[in-house]
C-alpha cells in the first residue's frame, strides 16, 4: 500500500501544469483530489512517475452563472458542489448527486474535474452531468477547447481529454424548477453505485427529448439511456420508455451483480427516476 | 450502594478520544531504535508448485539489508498442533516446494525504511508452476486434489457418525435444506503488527497485536525453539481482534527470528490488502439442515451435518466444528439431535476463530431449519419455537451431545422479545403490505439461541489476577486478561473498588506484559468477566483479608475485631471511630500485594432471543432492516455501559454476516474480496438504533454470577436477520436464501419462485 517512486510537481498556474505534462509525457499525471489516483498507485496499479499537482492552483474552484449555464470550475470539491447555493437553485440534480458521492472524507478531497478526467463507469457525478448535457472546457499547449460532455467519455477509463491536457471547467445547461432525480444504488451508503440513473427535465426539450437520462455501471463508461429518451420523445409512457433503458449496453458482472440483474436494476431505477422527474 | 452494576463512563476513553491509543506501529520505545522494517513476499497463486524463488535483484535495491528465503531459514516447520489433525499437514515458515493459498509467505525483505521494503518485494520473481487449486469444502471432499498429498487425505478432522437411517422415522413432516454459513474476514481497523528486540542481557522483548500474551508468547517460543524465560511479550493497545488475534501468527515469531539473525530491531505491520488475505477468516461451513416432527409444531428430530472449510493450514478450522456439534441441540427439548461434522484442507486463508468461533454456525443452522419447519407446516415461527424450548431450569441441564447447561429461561426470553417488538402488531402491518402487494414488504425475524462461555481453551478455565495498594492510596491491578476494546480497565477496576473503597480513577489496570504477569489465558471466548474479573474480585477480597491480619497487628487487636470502612478504605477496630489504618498506611510499611488465581467450575451458557425487521424492496431485492430488539441474558452484569457496547458490536457484526460480508475466491482460489472497496463490511449506516432489552439470569459458577457477553449479539442477530430477509418474501413462495442475502440473491430468489409459481 505504498506507492512507487515519483517526482511531485506542484503547478501554480494551469499554463505550468500543461508545461509539466508536455514536458513529461505519458510518464506524467495530474494530481486533483487523488481520491481516485492515489489508492490506484497505492495498489500499484498505477506507477506515474510524475505527479502535476493541481490543487494548489488558485480560482479552480467556483460554481457560477453565465448566461443560460452554470459554469463549475474543475477543481470543485463534492463538498462544496454539495453545498453549493446556486448549484442548488440552478442545477439541483448536481449537489444532490455530488452529496451520494463516498463519504465525508472522499466529497472533501475529490474535485468534479478528477471524477470526469477518470472516466470510472460507475461514477456518480459524470452520471448526472452526461443526463444535463453540456460541456468540458479543457487547456491543453494550443490554448482552450471545449468537448461535449456526450462526446467525452469513450470507454472504460477513457476520455476524450488528450495526455497534454488539464481540465479546468465544466459547464451545463440551467434546468431551474424542471424535474429530475438522481436514484443510485448500493449495498451500503457509501458504496459506488451497482447501477445509477440521472434524469433530468429540460426547459427546451433538451438534447434527446423531454427528459435526459443516463446510466452508471451500464457499459464501458457512462452512457445515455438513448432509447428511452427517444421513446420519452415520442411520447411513450414512464413504464414503456423505462423497460428500454438497458437497451444497446453491456453491463459488467461482478459480485454484487450479473449483467441481468443490472439490466433490470437499470430498468427499475429508470422507471423510479422519471416518476420522481416528473413528480416534482 | 454497590458500585456493581452502574453505568461507570469508560477510564480508557479519555485517552483513545485525546492522544489515541498506541498501537504496536505507534511504539516510541528506546529498544526499538534504528529497527529494519520487514515486508513479507506472498504467494499470489492458491496452489503451486515453487520453481524458483530469485533475491538476487531485491538484494541490490536502495535500503535492503536482507532477504530471506525458504533456503534461509533453518526453523522447524510449524506443526499442526491438534492432535486430530494429520501431522504431515505442517505450515513451512516459508513456502519452498508448495504454496498453498494467496497469502502463503514466500520471502521476507528488510530495509531500512518502510516505502523501500515495497519497491524491494517487487524485485523477488517467483516463478511458480500452477496446480488445480481445492476451493470448496466439495473440492476437498472429493480427496481428487490434495493439499498435502503426503497426508493422503484433506480431512483435518472428522466428528460424529451420519444419522442412523430410521432417524425420522415417524416424523408427519421432514424439511432438508443445504446452508452456507459463508466465510467472513474478521477486518480489525488495527492490522496485525509486530516488533521485536534482543537485549544484551539475551532475552527478547517482543511486541505485537494479540489478545492473550502469555499464550503468543509460549506459541512463539515453541516455534523458535527459545526457553520462554529469554521472551518478553508485550501487547500495546490492540484495536480489535474478534478471535483472529487468538495466539501468535507466524509472522510475528519471523520477526523475533529476524531480529536475532540480523541482530537489530525488526518491525512489521501489514497493508489492509495484506491483511484481507493473511490474516485468519471466520466460519466457512457448508451444513446440511434436516429438521422432522409433527404438524402440530412438535419436533421430533433434528440433523446437523457440517463441512467445515479449514483453509490452508491448521488453525481453529479444525476444533471449530466440534464447537457446533456440541451446540447443536440449542435451547430445543428436541428428542433426538444429531450432529457430524468434517474439517477439511482448502488451498484458501487458514481459518480460525471469529467472534463466536462455532457457536453462531450452529445457531444459524437450527434457527433456520426451526423458520423452515414453521413455514412447511404453517405455523406461526414464534409458535414453534414456544412448543420446543427447553423449560426453564436453574438445575444443570445435559444436552443430547453432552453440553451441561448451567441456567436458563428460554421462554422468558423469547417471550419478552416478542413482547418489546410488539410482535402481534408487527404481524398485523405485515399482513396488510401482503394484502395490498407493496413494493416494500415487512420480514420478521426471531432467534432464540444459546452458547457456551468461559470453555476451556486448553490454558484452563481460570484466570489469574493481582493486587498492589501503594502509599499514595492508588493501586494497581494485574489481569491475565487482554483488553482490545472490552473495557476491562473499567470494570477490573470497579471489581476491585468495590472490595476495597479505592476510587475507580486511582486503580490502574495492567496487562499484556508476560513479565509482569506470567500466567493469562487472554480475551476471548467472552471468558474475561466471568474468570478474569472474578479473579480481580478474588485478589482484592484477599488483599483485605491481608490488610485486616496486619492491621490487627499493628493496633493490637483480633482481626475478627476489624471492620474494613470502604468510604476511608481503613480498617479499625468495630465500634472506636478514630483507631482506622487505611490500606495505603499498610503499604507505606511493607508492600501490600497479593497475586491469586480463579478457576471456575465449568463454562457458562448465555442466551438470548432477537427480533429482526427488515423492509424488503421486492422489486430491486435490497433488505434494509428497520428494527433490532434482542434479549441477552448474561448473568449479572457488572457494568450496563459496557454490556451494551459489547451487544452493540456483537450485533452489528452478525447483521453484517446476513446481509453484507462475505469471503469469495474465484475458481483457481484467487481471493475477489482483497480489499476494503470489495469487502463490503458493515457500518453505522446500515444499522438502525438497537432496542435492547435486560434479563439477567445469575449463573452458579461464579460468585459474581456473571456469564459472558462478548459474542452473544453476534451468535442471536445473524439467524434473526437472515430469517427475517426471508419472511419479507416467504408470501412470494421463497423458500430460503443463503446468506449474505445481498440483493441480486433476494431479486432472484423470488424471480424463481415466480416462475416456479406459474407454472
Ligand atoms: C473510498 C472512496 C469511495 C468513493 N466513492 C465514490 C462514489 O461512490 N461515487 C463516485 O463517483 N466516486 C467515488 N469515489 C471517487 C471520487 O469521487 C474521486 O474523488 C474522483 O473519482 C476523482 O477525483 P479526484 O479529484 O480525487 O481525482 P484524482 O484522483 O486526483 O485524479 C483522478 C484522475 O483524473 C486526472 N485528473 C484529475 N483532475 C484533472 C484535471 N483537472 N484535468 C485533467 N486530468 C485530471 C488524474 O490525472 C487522474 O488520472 C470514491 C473514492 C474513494 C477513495
Amino acid at each position: 500500500m505504498i506507492p512507487g517512486p515519483f517526482e511531485l510537481v506542484r503547478a501554480t498556474s494551469v499554463d505550468e501544469a500543461v508545461a509539466a505534462l508536455v514536458e513529461h509525457g505519458d510518464d506524467a499525471k495530474i494530481l486533483a483530489g487523488g481520491h481516485s489516483l492515489l489508492p490506484l498507485m497505492k495498489l500499484r496499479l498505477a506507477m506515474p512517475g510524475v505527479l502535476v499537482d493541481i490543487g494548489g492552483i488558485p480560482g479552480m474552484s467556483y460554481v457560477r452563472v453565465e448566461g443560460d449555464e452554470v459554469a463549475i470550475g474543475a477543481g470543485t470539491r463534492h463538498h462544496e458542489l454539495e453545498k453549493d447555493a446556486v448549484a442548488a437553485a440552478e442545477v439541483p440534480i448536481l449537489p444532490c448527486t455530488a452529496g451520494q458521492v463516498g463519504d465525508p472524507q472522499v466529497r472533501h478531497r475529490g474535485t468534479i474535474g478528477g471524477t470526469v478526467a477518470h472516466g470510472d463507469p460507475a461514477s456518480d457525478l459524470p452520471t448526472a452531468l452526461l443526463a444535463l448535457g453540456g460541456d468540458v472546457v479543457v487547456q491543453g499547449p494550443d490554448g482552450r477547447r471545449t468537448v461535449p460532455l456526450t462526446e467525452f467519455f469513450l470507454g472504460f477509463f477513457e476520455t476524450a481529454l488528450a495526455e497534454d491536457e488539464v481540465i479546468v471547467e465544466i459547464r451545463v445547461p440551467r434546468t431551474g424548477s424542471a424535474g429530475w432525480a438522481y436514484e443510485k444504488f448500493t449495498r451500503r451508503a457509501n458504496d459506488w453505485p451497482i447501477v445509477a440513473v440521472a434524469a433530468v427535465g429540460h426547459r427546451t426539450g433538451g438534447v434527446g427529448g423531454p427528459y435526459g437520462v443516463a446510466l452508471a455501471n451500464m457499459a464501458g463508461s457512462v452512457v445515455r439511456a438513448t432509447a428511452t429518451e427517444e421513446a420519452l420523445a415520442r411520447g411513450a409512457s414512464i413504464a414503456e420508455a423505462a423497460a428500454l433503458a438497458d437497451e444497446g449496453t453491456n453491463p459488467s458482472a461482478d459480485m454484487h451483480a450479473d449483467q441481468e440483474y443490472r439490466r433490470h436494476l437499470a430498468r427499475l431505477l429508470t422507471r423510479r427516476a422519471l416518476e420522481r422527474a416528473a413528480a416534482a | 450502594m454497590s458500585i456493581l452494576g452502574t453505568r461507570v463512563v469508560r477510564t480508557e476513553d479519555a485517552l483513545f478520544l485525546t492522544r489515541g491509543a498506541t498501537y504496536t506501529d505507534d511504539l516510541v520505545d528506546d529498544r526499538l531504535t534504528g529497527a529494519l522494517h520487514a515486508t513479507f513476499v506472498r504467494s499470489q497463486v492458491a496452489h503451486g508448485r515453487v520453481l524458483a524463488v530469485d533475491a538476487s535483484a531485491a538484494r541490490e535495491a536502495d535500503g535492503v539489508v536482507a532477504v530471506y528465503t525458504a533456503e534461509d531459514v533453518d526453523l522447524v516447520p510449524i506443526p499442526p498442533g491438534r492432535p486430530m489433525v494429520p501431522p504431515a499437514m505442517t505450515r513451512p515458515w516459508f513456502a519452498g516446494d508448495t504454496v498453498r493459498f494467496v497469502g502463503d509467505l514466500i520471502a521476507v525483505v528488510l530495509t531500512e525504511e518502510r516505502y523501500q521494503g515495497e519497491d524491494a518485494a517487487e524485485l523477488v520473481s517467483v516463478d511458480i508452476e500452477p496446480l488445480p487449486a481445492v476451493v470448496t469444502t466439495a473440492d476437498a471432499l472429493a480427496d481428487e486434489v490434495l493439499v498435502f498429498p503426503e497426508a493422503g487425505t484433506n480431512l483435518m478432522a472428522a466428528f460424529g457418525e451420519p444419522a442412523p437411517a430410521d432417524f425420522f422415522d415417524g416424523c408427519e413432516v421432514v424439511v432438508r435444506q443445504a446452508v452456507v454459513n459463508q466465510r467472513v474476514a474478521p477486518v480489525p481497523l488495527e492490522t496485525r503488527a509486530a516488533a521485536a528486540a534482543w537485549g544484551e542481557d539475551g532475552r527478547v522483548t517482543i511486541f505485537c497485536s494479540n489478545q492473550g500474551a502469555q499464550q503468543a508468547k509460549a506459541q512463539i517460543a515453541g516455534w523458535l525453539g527459545l526457553d520462554p524465560a529469554v521472551v518478553h511479550l508485550v501487547t500495546p493497545d490492540v484495536g480489535g481482534g474478534f478471535g483472529a488475534k487468538i495466539g501468535a501468527d507466524p509472522e510475528f515469531a519471523l520477526v523475533a527470528w529476524l531480529a536475532r539473525q540480523t541482530g537489530r530491531p525488526v518491525t512489521w505491520v501489514e497493508s489492509r490488502s495484506e491483511n484481507l488475505v493473511g490474516m485468519l477468516h471466520g466460519r466457512g461451513q457448508d451444513q446440511v439442515v434436516a429438521i422432522g416432527g409433527r404438524r402440530d409444531g412438535t419436533v421430533q428430530a433434528y440433523s446437523l451435518v457440517v463441512d467445515q472449510d479449514c483453509g490452508a493450514y491448521p488453525r481453529l478450522g479444525p476444533v471449530l466444528p466440534r464447537l457446533t456439534v456440541l451446540m447443536a441441540p440449542a435451547v430445543y427439548a428436541f428428542p433426538k439431535v444429531h450432529a457430524q461434522a468434517r474439517a477439511v484442507a482448502t488451498n484458501t486463508t487458514p481459518i480460525g476463530a471469529y467472534r463466536g468461533a462455532g457457536r453462531p454456525e450452529a445457531t444459524a443452522a437450527v434457527e433456520r431449519a426451526v423458520d423452515l419447519f414453521a413455514a412447511e407446516i404453517g405455523m406461526d415461527p414464534a409458535e414453534v419455537r414456544r412448543k420446543n424450548l427447553l423449560p426453564a431450569f436453574s438445575e444443570p441441564h445435559t444436552t443430547a451431545t453432552g453440553a451441561v447447561y448451567d441456567s436458563g429461561d428460554y421462554a422468558a426470553a423469547l417471550d419478552k422479545v416478542l413482547a418489546a417488538g410488539g410482535y402481534g402488531e408487527l404481524r398485523a402491518e405485515q399482513a396488510r403490505r401482503r394484502e395490498r402487494g407493496d413494493v416494500r414488504q415487512l420480514g420478521i425475524g426471531l432467534s432464540v439461541y444459546v452458547e457456551i462461555t468461559g470453555a476451556d481453551n486448553g490454558l484452563g478455565a481460570g484466570e489469574s489476577a493481582g493486587m498492589e495498594v501503594h502509599p499514595d492510596g492508588t493501586a494497581t491491578v494485574l489481569t491475565g486478561t487482554s483488553p482490545h476494546g472490552q473495557g476491562h480497565a473499567t470494570a477490573w477496576a470497579m471489581i476491585a473498588s468495590e472490595q476495597t473503597g479505592i476510587p475507580v480513577d486511582r486503580i490502574t489496570v495492567v496487562h499484556g506484559d508476560t513479565d509482569l504477569i506470567p500466567r493469562g489465558a487472554g480475551t476471548m471466548g467472552s471468558r474475561s468477566l466471568q474468570q478474569g474479573g472474578v479473579a480481580v474480585h478474588r485478589a482484592a477480597t484477599e488483599l483485605v483479608e491481608l490488610a485486616r491480619q496486619r492491621a490487627a497487628e499493628q493496633l493490637e487487636a483480633d482481626p475478627a475485631d476489624l471492620e474494613f470502612d470502604l468510604g476511608s478504605a481503613a480498617l479499625g477496630v468495630r465500634g472506636t471511630p478514630g483507631t482506622g489504618v487505611t490500606l495505603a498506611q499498610l503499604a507505606e510499611q511493607e508492600p501490600l500485594l497479593v497475586r491469586t488465581r480463579f478457576d471456575a467450575g465449568g463454562p457458562t451458557f448465555p442466551f438470548g432471543a432477537h427480533l429482526v425487521v427488515v423492509e424488503v424492496d421486492t422489486e430491486s431485492g435490497k433488505a434494509e432492516v428497520l428494527r433490532v430488539v434482542t434479549v441477552d441474558d448474561a448473568g449479572t452484569i457488572v457494568n450496563p455501559l459496557l454490556a451494551e457496547g459489547q451487544r452493540h458490536g456483537g450485533i452489528a457484526q452478525g447483521v453484517a454476516q446476513a446481509l453484507l460480508e462475505e469471503v469469495r475466491y474465484d475458481a483457481d482460489g484467487n481471493p475477489q474480496t482483497s480489499t476494503l472497496a470489495d469487502y463490503p463490511f458493515v457500518s453505522a449506516t446500515e444499522l438502525p438504533s438497537f432496542e435492547l432489552v435486560d434479563m439477567a439470569t445469575p449463573t452458579p459458577m461464579n460468585p459474581l454470577g456473571a456469564k459472558g457477553i462478548g459474542e452473544s449479539g453476534t451468535i442471536g442477530s445473524t439467524p434473526a436477520v437472515h430469517n427475517a430477509v426471508i419472511d419479507a418474501v416467504a408470501h412470494l413462495g421463497v423458500r430460503h436464501i443463503d446468506m449474505p442475502t445481498t440483493p441480486m440473491k433476494v431479486w432472484r430468489a423470488v424471480q424463481q419462485a415466480q416462475q416456479e409459481g406459474t407454472h
